[in-house]
């Protein structure tokens, strides 16, 4: 199965984004856009050009400028903030929290360079705790699209969404998984692959990994079903369900801190309802460093093969 | 809603909103009385005379906009929404309870026509400049008036607003200061002092107002000239006194954020008659 994914780099998602936000600008005037002087970064500058009346640029105050976002929605626009997801979701959560989530406010919230595997920055600028801070705001719809396609059909999507959302994008190119003909859905998991021996649920750029994890493993006889969990709030409880009660042993990877993470969410969705093995690969306790990319994710064990170490466990666990 | 211009019966108006502000305090038996007494003219000269608003139509896109970004002086504004006709007067007196629309500070889930929910400090500036900017966007004449506590300009994020709206010359906000110099833990001036106060607002490029907070008359004129005033935000420091209208309140720290016992609640509406 996993043979059908012949992983082509594709854009990176931030890229994605960029190019959904136009689309949208010029389909409905009722779009806006802020950022926070990093529209090169999170590639909002393309709305920002096309539009320029309609493109908030807030200077170096991320607070400020998700309060200004809450502002715009509140009097109907459908407006748009980003940054990257270290600065908007720390600098902007109490923003976030009041102006936002508290106050019933739709806005849409984009972080970019999430995760590790933005390099040679360094920490500083890496959020490895954006899909917690953003699930513990009441009421927000969390996405983590995992290549181009997913990222330009959900920004479309989360621009309609009647609530607030929270977009999770990276630095690097991702590989490409989904066909133009793939559909997304708020709230619907993705299954990749068919098989009953174990699950692997990921999101963002780690769902390459998982499938190309799921790859090795089926050269030894080994069925892995992987899902791409692109909405990470509110979780697709009937598909994690489903995949615990068929399978018995789950494996959540993810570029983020393990123990804050989509991982903990979907063992809670087991817990009630078909409690299987689970093991957990992420990001430990800690802050990774500068880097290449595939340095930090090799070094901080972002990958294929780290992931398949992971499974092995799972399964040796599964067979008692 | 009727409103008016005239002094006589917006101070008249004042005098209720301060006996409310009392009464709703003294029944809930915590709360701010402090700083919603030293904003009632504020409150009033806008919700009874320059506010574009219908209390019948919440919703009218073209609104004027109001937050009060001080959300603790919750009681002011609740006695001017309920005066106006948006809420319930016979409920004031729930005012903190359990179900109660008039939450401890300013929550929009209970209140749809709120057009935030505050009580945060610091935040209500930009919420406020996000709706001009949408109006100026939209080309509507909706203006957003925002009430600030002078403790709260400590906050860094009002600087950021400040710069914001200087920079971009968002003239359809206008900030009121309620300056009544006293915060939580004592007097401003001992705290984090702000002096001087209209030159670090002028250097943000806002056009300032210097005030008294409590004179109808002046505030009106006051929002004329910030209406009337293009290519930069203007902002009226409005000196006021906190407590104003309880003799034993007045000027005393004590009661920022302490309830008027049941002696205290005669004593004081004695006093405002």
């Amino acid at each position: 199965m996993a043979a059908r994914y012949e992983l082509k780099m594709g854009a990176a998602t931030r890229e994605a984004f960029g190019k959904a936000l136009v689309e949208l600008g010029r389909t409905d005037e009722n779009v806006v856009v802020c950022d926070a002087d990093l529209s090169k970064s999170t590639f909002t500058h393309l709305f920002g050009k096309e539009f320029p009346n309609r493109f908030f640029s807030c200077g170096i105050a991320e607070a400020n400028m998700v309060s200004i976002g809450a502002g715009l929605a509140a009097s109907g626009k459908i407006a748009f903030v980003a940054s990257f997801s270290a600065f908007v979701l720390n600098k902007g959560f109490e923003q976030l929290r009041v102006n936002v989530a508290y106050s019933g406010v739709p806005l849409k919230v984009v972080g970019t360079h999430s995760g590790i595997s933005i390099g040679e920055d360094g920490p500083s600028q890496m959020s490895v705790e954006d899909l917690s801070l953003a699930c513990s705001l009441a009421g927000f719809t969390v996405l983590s699209p995992a290549d181009e396609v997913a990222m330009f059909a959900l920004v479309k999507a989360a621009a309609y969404h009647p609530g607030a959302v929270f977009i999770r994008a990276g630095r690097v190119k991702a590989p490409v998984i989904y066909g133009a003909e793939q559909e997304f859905v708020i709230g619907k998991g993705i299954q990749l692959t068919e098989g009953n021996d174990l699950t692997f649920i990921s999101t963002g750029l780690l769902v390459a990994e998982c499938l190309r994890a799921a790859e090795t493993l089926a050269a030894e006889g080994i069925a892995a079903r992987v899902i791409d969990l692109h909405t990470i709030k509110p979780l697709d409880r009937e598909l994690i369900a489903k995949a615990a009660a068929e399978t018995g042993c789950i494996v959540v990877a993810e570029e983020h801190l393990v123990d804050s993470g989509l991982g903990v969410r979907v063992a809670q969705v087991v817990g009630e309802t078909n409690p299987c093995v689970m093991e957990f690969h992420g990001v430990q306790n800690t802050y990774a460093e500068s880097g290449l990319p595939e340095e930090v994710m090799e070094k901080y064990k972002m990958t294929a093969k780290d992931i398949v170490v992971t499974a092995r466990k799972a399964l040796a666990r599964k067979k008692g | 809603m009727k409103k008016t211009s005239d002094l006589s019966e917006l101070q008249s108006i004042a005098r209720t909103v301060r006996r409310d502000i009392i009464e709703m305090i003294g029944a809930a038996k915590s709360g701010h009385p402090g700083g919603s007494l030293s904003a009632v003219e504020i409150l009033v000269t806008l919700y009874f005379d320059v506010l574009q608003h219908d209390p019948a139509n919440p919703a009218w896109p073209q609104r004027d906009r109001f937050i009060l970004s001080k959300g603790h002086a919750a009681p002011v504004l609740y006695s001017v929404m309920a005066e106006a006709g948006y809420t319930p007067k016979d409920q004031l007196n729930t005012l903190r309870r359990i179900g109660s629309i008039y939450q401890g500070h300013p929550d929009r889930r209970f209140i749809p026509a709120l057009e935030t929910s505050t009580g945060s400090l610091g935040v209500g500036l930009s919420v406020g400049l996000g709706m001009a900017e949408a109006a100026r966007l939209d080309k509507s004449p909706s203006r957003t008036y925002v009430v600030l506590g002078d403790g709260e300009i400590q906050e860094g994020q009002i600087w950021e607003a400040a710069m914001y709206a200087g920079f971009h010359k968002v003239d359809n906000i206008c900030a009121i200061l309620d300056n009544n110099r006293i915060q939580l833990d004592g007097w401003v001036k001992d705290i984090m002092g702000l002096d001087p106060l209209p030159e670090k607002w002028a250097s943000f490029g806002w056009h300032v107002i210097v005030v008294d907070g409590h004179d109808i008359v002046a505030l009106q004129a006051a929002f004329a000239e910030a209406a009337a005033t293009k290519g930069k935000p203007t902002i009226l420091i409005a000196n006021t006194v906190k407590g104003k209208g309880v003799s034993f309140m007045e000027d005393n720290p004590k009661y920022h954020g302490v309830a008027p016992t049941k002696e205290e609640v005669e004593l004081a509406l004695k006093e405002i008659g």
